[in-house]
């Protein structure tokens, strides 16, 4: 009796047309752009890996990828800690703990383009809550439309509202995993706080951490809806992130050439920075 | 290392306790010797890992002292008494090697580095974990991972008790034989005063020079293995220790004699309960004899554990269990047991109401 057969490649199959149809082929099509000149009428020419060379010289990539890595090293810098922070103060057991999940969790259920417009009415100068205390109430100069510094300390603290949410509950659901013994053992030897969140918390949040700082990572990299409804790139260029520049460069200026190279070289950026931040964090989880 | 005396302790996990059924400890009085081994037995709930927890300071008691040596520890946090404490499940820090974990509690005390390499040579040796001090703690075995913790509580000199809630429960079976013996080794070498908390009879008896059994919040008896095997001070501790249990089965008392299913049963001394409702008759079944004449009885189980056999009889409604070497019974046949008078005890509301044997 044969007991091995092919059968199951069968089963599979739907899930390899649906990733072709979604992913594999509309990805193809982008390396297709990316090594041809088109005029339209579906005329093509061969052009190698004139693009690539094209955009990784090109001193507006490096610009907007500069800002691109700022931004994203800004949000983690402040995201994760305050997270930790945040997820380390709320209470482990009671009422409280379903309006603070709630609470945290509200700001993440708004869509993001809503969260671009909320943020870009509240920080206007004139009519915004924010910008109009700021400037009148406070006298502090405020004008994300002008000033490059506003224009950051603004799609920074709406991607820290946004998204800090995400980091407290994974953290607070790596720390409530946490047995009382191993408090209880820490009080016994004699453990400050701090080495109690050296030693205990922050090893046993470090998976979920892991997986937060990841996406947060990939999100922000990625980001493209808040920052372009906010400040639409500007003032001038100050704001233009990675994703930004490759719409205009795609849509707005309808180069499918070098739109396409960098789409290739962002996602491998974006790959590369996951793939060493994870092989990172794991490796000592082999042994 | 301390001697240490429980007085008048209560504990109502509710904030306003009204009746006796709100306290998870009842009125505890124990007084433990400096240096001795002791167990804490008794079934899930009954109130021996918040009296574990009242000790190590985790807990502050309702109501009630503490004493270490004489001195009035009650209200002190866990760090400042001396103790240490072994949890169900191994706790290290796995981040750290074995050797950081050993010294983290010394270092937190601030205690002299050649302190603390001499004080982890030595527990280390004693443990037997010398060659895995520079391994990261989270690669560890389960039982290795038991013994760090054990360590990381008799590192330091200057423990007034080391306390083990269950600390066999991960361990796989033939390793627990092996860190128990360990254990009883280790009491030998520290004399530090160790309390065993658990609910395995073997672990508590193996473990511990004195165990206190306990029962809803309450301390049924404190005796040696010995004395809570051959005179249960209670039914429960008759029924909770042995293997079976002792046979616990009503009885009435008139014309100055015991008597079961109208049999006039001998017993040890004299019966200091008065007639009434809650009498009962406690007889192991190691000490009930199958012969030809005593109480007739259908047998309706007999298993081979081994050693021996245990013999389940129907004494009318009352099964009544026996151990015997043989020969073995055939189920469904008649046979009479006897209950051996020396080992045969009244028993009032459950407590013990016999006087012991005039020798």
């Amino acid at each position: 009796m044969k007991t091995e057969n092919q059968k199951a490649w069968f089963f599979v199959l739907p899930v390899l047309v649906l990733v072709a149809f979604n992913a594999l082929i509309p990805m193809m099509t982008v390396v297709n752009y990316s090594v041809q000149e088109t005029f339209g009428d579906n005329l093509f020419f061969w052009e190698g890996l004139t693009w690539f060379e094209q955009i990784l010289t090109s001193e507006r990539f490096h610009a907007a990828l500069g800002r691109q890595f700022l931004f994203t090293f800004l949000i983690l810098v402040i995201e994760v800690p305050l997270g930790i922070a945040i997820a380390l103060s709320m209470p482990r057991q009671g009422p409280w703990v379903p309006v603070c999940l709630v609470l945290m969790a509200l700001p993440m259920l708004i869509p993001w383009n809503v969260v671009g417009a909320m943020w870009n009415i509240f920080a206007l100068p004139d009519i915004g809550l924010l910008g109009y205390t700021l400037n009148h109430v406070l006298g502090i100069n405020y004008d994300m439309t002008q000033d490059p510094l506003a224009a950051w300390v603004t799609i920074i603290t709406m991607d820290v509202w946004h998204w800090t949410s995400l980091v407290v509950l994974l953290s607070y659901a790596g720390l409530v995993s946490i047995p009382d013994a191993y408090y209880q053992a820490a009080k016994i030897d004699g453990a400050s706080n701090w080495s109690v969140f050296r030693y205990i918390q922050l090893p046993k949040m470090k998976n979920v951490l892991t997986i937060a700082i990841l996406l947060r990572f990939m999100d922000s990299f990625n980001v493209y809806t808040e920052p372009f409804v906010l400040t639409g790139g500007g003032p001038g260029n100050s704001t233009t992130l990675l994703s930004i520049d490759l719409v205009k460069i795609a849509l707005g200026q309808f180069d499918l050439g070098p739109a396409a190279a960098m789409s290739l070289i962002y996602f491998s950026i974006t790959l590369f920075v996951s793939w060493l931040f994870y092989t990172l964090m794991t490796k000592d989880d082999l042994n | 290392m301390a001697r240490i005396t429980l007085k008048d302790l209560r504990h109502s996990y509710m904030p306003n306790p009204t009746g006796p059924d709100d306290y998870a400890l009842k009125e505890v009085d124990v007084d433990w010797e400096d240096g001795g081994a002791y167990a804490l037995l008794g079934p899930s709930g009954c109130g021996k890992s918040t009296l574990l927890n009242i000790i190590s300071g985790l807990l502050e008691p309702s109501e009630g002292q503490i004493l270490f040596d004489g001195q009035d520890v009650t209200a002190l946090p866990p760090d400042q008494r001396n103790i240490a404490q072994v949890f169900q499940f191994p706790v290290i820090y796995d981040t750290m090697t074995v050797r950081q974990n050993l010294a983290f509690p010394l270092k937190n005390r601030g205690v002299a580095q050649d302190v603390i390499d001499r004080r982890i040579a030595d527990i280390a040796e004693m443990l037997e974990v010398t060659d895995m001090l520079d391994r990261r703690a989270a690669g560890l075995s389960p039982d290795n991972k038991q013994k760090l913790s054990m360590g990381r509580g008799l590192v330091r000199d200057d423990v007034n008790v080391v306390m083990f809630d269950e600390p066999l429960t991960v361990i796989d079976p033939h390793l627990k034989w092996k860190l128990r013996s360990k254990l009883k080794e280790l009491h030998h070498r520290v004399k530090a005063t160790m309390i065993y908390v658990t609910h395995d009879q073997t672990e508590a008896l193996t473990f511990a020079d004195q165990v206190v059994v306990m029962q809803l919040g309450e301390v049924v008896q404190i005796g040696t293995p010995v004395e809570l095997f051959e005179r249960p001070g209670h039914t429960f501790v008759g029924h909770f220790i042995g293997s079976p249990g002792m046979n616990v089965l009503p009885a009435e008392l008139r014309d100055g004699g015991a008597f079961f299913r109208d049999m006039n049963v001998a017993v040890e001394g004299a019966v200091t309960a008065q007639p009434g409702k809650g009498i009962e008759i406690g007889v192991r079944p190691e000490f009930v004899l199958l012969g030809e004449t005593g109480i007739p009885a259908k047998v309706c189980r007999v298993s081979d554990v081994g050693r021996h056999l245990v013999v389940e009889a129907m004494a009318g409604d009352q099964k009544v269990a026996a151990i015997t070497n043989g020969p073995a019974p055939i189920q469904g046949d008649t046979v009479h047991l006897q209950f051996q008078p020396n080992q045969t005890r009244v028993y009032a509301d459950g407590w013990l109401a016999t006087e012991k044997a005039a020798s």
